[in-house]
């Protein structure tokens, strides 16, 4: 695989973790159980949308077809998407969010710290600058997964229902493929599988703290960074891009 | 028991400020969530560069009913301004 082809797919894979993610997030907006909650999740959809433009902006300009970080979020199907399947699954209730979000932020901020050390300056440019907003996200939502874990019956009882939920859908995380294989080969990223072991020592931390019981590896859904979805990110795309679709090219 | 979280009073210190302000209050179930909420609420566009948050029932606060012995006294105390001084022009503003 030519390696610009690689680095285009490498950068869409992490611009539509954060797109996906930011959008779930924001489906939050007004909806939070609290106030405090509400805000905090849109600030972190907010963010989540920022390195989304950053990310795609790069993969545009790898790309040289001079498409933009609009065209790529709003102007492709699902099949055309790279997010991991994790980070388009429902938002469920707090809880199961809240999860999700933890086990994502664990992961982008290894992910990130790997990156700060990229060949290609303009990936480590972005992974500084994300990682700062990262490094908050997960000590937020570690928080609260630990306060949740370790709250009352109920709070302990969805908590272990959510980590559940998505523990099939940890290990595409770690999966390699000739994409990443052509990113280490560049010196541009990590190869996804070295990021596990810093990971289950990081999330095993918390979810201790949280009093949570990590589930036995299972089945490893995958498909994501190659297009094949769940059927979820459809929904996310019809209600993400409907504007753009109905209207196209409008601005405001 | 109380579903409700206590209440925090918020106090930032801004970018070029010298003290901390009260700007606010919200709700968390402790200091550390009260001070990450605080972080969300009240410094999104930059406002400050330190939070302090303290649990509204921890404030002690005067009666406003108490209001004339409190503070009518010092009314009428005009001397206690420094304004009976004559200031040399050398030392500029004060």
């Amino acid at each position: 695989m030519a390696q610009d082809q690689a680095l285009f797919e490498y950068l869409l894979r992490l611009g539509d973790n954060t797109l996906v993610l930011g959008h779930r997030v924001s489906e939050w907006c007004g909806h939070a159980p609290v106030l405090e909650e509400d805000i905090a999740l849109a600030n972190t959809a907010l963010d989540l949308i920022g390195q989304t433009q950053l990310w795609l902006g790069l993969a545009g300009e790898v790309e040289g077809k001079n498409r933009t970080a609009d065209d790529l979020a709003y102007l492709r199907d699902a099949w055309d998407f790279r997010n991991l399947l994790l980070v388009e699954r429902p938002n469920g209730d707090f809880g199961q969010t809240m999860m999700r979000q933890f086990l994502f932020d664990a992961w982008q901020m290894i992910n990130l710290g790997r990156l700060l050390k990229s060949s290609d300056k303009r990936v480590a440019d972005i992974a500084e600058k994300a990682s700062k907003e990262v490094a908050y996200h997960l000590e937020r939502s570690g928080d609260t997964v630990v306060g949740l874990g370790d709250g009352t019956d109920e709070s302990h009882q969805r908590m272990q229902a959510a980590l559940e939920y998505h523990w099939d859908y940890i290990g595409e995380m770690f999966v390699s493929d000739p994409v990443d294989a052509a990113m280490v080969k560049a010196g541009i990223a990590p190869d996804p599988a070295s990021l596990r072991g810093e990971w289950d020592e990081l999330v095993g931390r918390y979810l201790k703290a949280a009093t949570l019981k990590i589930p036995g590896d299972g089945y490893v859904h995958k498909g994501g960074k190659t297009g094949q979805h769940t059927e979820h990110l459809g929904f996310v795309l019809a209600d993400m891009q409907f504007l753009q679709r109905a209207y196209p090219g409008a601005e405001w | 028991m109380s579903n409700e979280w206590p209440l925090w009073e918020v106090f930032i210190r801004g970018q070029h400020g010298m003290s901390h302000r009260h700007v606010g209050s919200l709700h968390a179930p402790d200091a550390d969530m009260a001070i990450k909420n605080a972080r969300d609420v009240y410094t999104r566009r930059n406002e400050g560069v330190s939070i302090w948050v303290v649990e509204a029932v921890r404030i002690a606060a005067s009666d406003p009913t108490d209001k004339a012995a409190l503070y009518e006294p010092s009314a009428s105390k005009v001397y206690r301004h420094p304004t009976f001084f004559d200031i040399p022009d050398e030392v500029g503003s004060m």
